[in-house]
């Protein structure tokens, strides 16, 4: 019931916020507009306001829709409202910057665009940007825009942000990435270290399971020869199920070594998968980052290697039992192997939690799809009506979605683990 | 291609791999060791607790019933024992009483045979003292009689004389 009524509420503020935002860019259309399309409540509808002699234009777009909000940020949103957060950033040329969002003159209701250029670095869409157009100046600097356009770079098109200052065009880097170029990132010309929303929402959710695991133990030790009560028989069970179905059945006596980095690999995607699911409260979409589930498949990678046993690595170099001919095929094969399994961990994770996402931001894009971005109301209504239900089973969805998908991560770490520290058996050394 | 020039979650930046690196080993770390390690290990032995409590439940009902057969067991003995003592008491009984009539008829007999010799001897002194007195009374009347008689006849009292002296008593 509560789920519904805050679905509803979640649904009925993002249309009113597209019809206010919608008015929103009339009132400052004069050269002060944010440029920026990729925005769920850019209420235009293609007026095309010019800014630095280039036509913007001004349409809704699910996806871009989906992905702004799916995205990390320099800010925390709750609702519509961007709380500031500190950006700690550092170019090679010019070494370390900390500051508050709230130099950029981040909008305190709106999606994350800075008025202000500070130090070079302006905020677009949630996200810090380096200028790199020579001239540009340090400081504060009032800018009257960021424009997007698509851009030829190696034979690919590709978006690029420019910033609009005295009626020229800045471009702009985005920060780097650890892809290599693969989708489209790579190094730039700054790293950007600051505690976005996805850390801060880390902070908050581990804070929160802390302090919950920490009571437990201590309400364990309190109850000790005593039947487990309140918090801790709710939280027991949890703790049982991955102690005798993951840990036990995978790991048999080594389970009590690995069993304190499943729990915390299982309750952190699991808490993190709950709280993006909140509505309003950021939404954020922490484990459904590449570079959060590469964290935890990393080091589930070097847990179970460095554990790995003499029979594990020799079943990977030697592949007892076949022939030569075969071991040639197979070493190679095996040695893919090894990077593939967390691979697969890695992307399994993020693609699980980010299509949630997506489905559900889609969903909800159809109020302005069919509100024609705030044109008509009741093609608005009708949408809210619409997506409110998809939204809801959606949403249904993505919990049970929540927990399976820590649950496997788990189970698939536990096999791994278990795999690599298994002793045989010289007997039957050569059944494999 | 605006999919792979925003989709900007496929593009791990550094800053979210740092701190996620922090906050995830931190967690493990300090979590791992200060609650989840003593919540498993309560949890292990409250497995461990009831598994014994079961085990104890089972071996107390065992012990009950061995109990129960031994009591039985010495109930029966005890009753047997019972028939046995009544049995030997009631010989016991049998024989006191026995030898008690036994005594009884020999300490009647003798009693009887005592006063018989009472009796006896009770008679004999009767008869002599009946002798005696006898003699006396034949003597007095021999007295009276033989002084009337020998009043004036010498004789005759010399040979009464002579006479009672040879009469004997026995």
């Amino acid at each position: 019931m509560l789920r519904f009524f805050l679905s509803t509420i979640y649904i009925f503020s993002f249309a009113l916020l597209g019809l206010a935002q919608h008015d929103h860019n009339h009132d400052h259309g004069d050269g002060h507009d944010h440029g920026d399309h990729s925005h769920a409540a850019d209420g235009g509808h293609g007026h095309g306001a010019t800014i630095c002699g280039e036509q913007a234009h001004h349409e809704f777009n699910a996806g871009d829709n989906a992905i702004h909000h799916i995205s990390d940020a320099n800010v925390y949103s709750i609702g519509p409202l961007q709380i500031p957060l500190p950006v700690i950033l550092y170019a090679p040329d010019k070494g370390w910057d900390f500051f508050m969002a709230s130099k950029f003159h981040v909008e305190l209701v709106g999606h994350g665009d800075g008025h202000v250029a500070y130090n070079g670095y302006v905020l677009d869409g949630g996200s810090v940007k380096r200028v790199t157009g020579a001239g540009f100046p340090e400081g504060e600097v009032n800018i009257s825009g960021i424009v997007h356009k698509e851009i030829e770079v190696d034979g690919k098109k590709r978006d690029a942000a420019f910033v609009c200052y005295n009626n020229n065009l800045y471009p702009t880097d985005a920060k780097s990435t650890a892809d290599g170029g693969l989708f489209g990132g790579g190094i730039t010309s700054f790293y950007d270290f600051s505690i976005t929303k996805n850390v801060t929402s880390m902070a908050i959710v581990l804070s929160f399971l802390s302090w919950l695991f920490l009571s437990v133990a201590r309400a364990a030790k309190r109850n000790e020869g005593k039947a487990p009560t309140g918090l801790q028989n709710f939280m027991e069970p949890f703790v049982g199920f991955i102690q005798d179905e993951v840990a036990i059945p995978f790991l048999g006596e080594k389970s009590d070594k690995f069993l304190p980095f499943l729990l915390a690999i299982f309750f952190f995607i699991l808490g993190l998968n709950l709280f993006g699911q909140i509505p309003f409260f950021g939404g954020s979409n922490v484990t459904g980052n590449l570079a959060v589930t590469a964290v935890l498949a990393i080091i589930t990678f070097i847990i179970t290697n460095i554990n790995g046993n003499r029979d594990y690595w020799g079943h990977l170099f030697t592949a007892p039992g076949t022939p030569w001919f075969v071991k040639i095929i197979l070493i190679p094969v095996e040695l893919l192997g090894l990077f593939i399994k967390p691979v697969t961990l890695m992307l399994r994770l993020f693609a699980n939690i980010t299509a949630g996402h997506m489905v559900i931001l889609i969903f909800v894009s159809f109020i302005f799809i069919f509100g024609k971005s705030g044109e008509s109301i009741p093609g608005a209504m009708g949408g809210v009506v619409g997506a409110g239900l998809l939204t809801l089973f959606m949403m249904a969805i993505e919990l049970v979605v929540a927990f399976v998908q820590a649950f496997v991560f788990t189970i698939l770490t536990a096999s791994y683990i278990g795999a690599a520290t298994e002793e045989h058996h010289h007997d039957d050394a050569h059944a494999h | 291609m605006f999919f792979l020039a925003d989709f900007n979650v496929i593009k791990p930046d550094f800053g979210l791999l740092f701190w996620t690196s922090i906050f995830f080993v931190l967690f493990w770390v300090l979590i791992g060791k200060f609650a989840f390690k003593p919540i498993a290990e309560s949890l292990k032995k409250r497995t461990a607790d009831i598994q014994d409590a079961l085990d104890e439940a089972k071996k107390a009902k065992e012990e009950m019933q061995a109990l129960n057969s031994k009591n039985e067991d010495l109930i029966k003995e005890a009753q047997e024992q019972r028939a046995l003592i009544i049995k030997e008491a009631k010989a016991a009984k049998e024989s006191m009483i026995n030898d008690a009539k036994a005594k009884a008829k020999e300490e009647a007999n003798r009693i009887v045979s005592s006063a018989k010799a009472e009796i006896e001897a009770q008679k004999k002194a009767a008869l002599v003292e009946v002798k005696n007195e006898v003699g006396q009374m034949a003597l007095t009347i021999a007295e009276k009689v033989i002084r009337k008689e020998l009043q004036g006849n010498p004789d005759q009292a010399s040979f009464v004389d002579k006479l009672v002296g040879e009469i004997k008593l026995n």
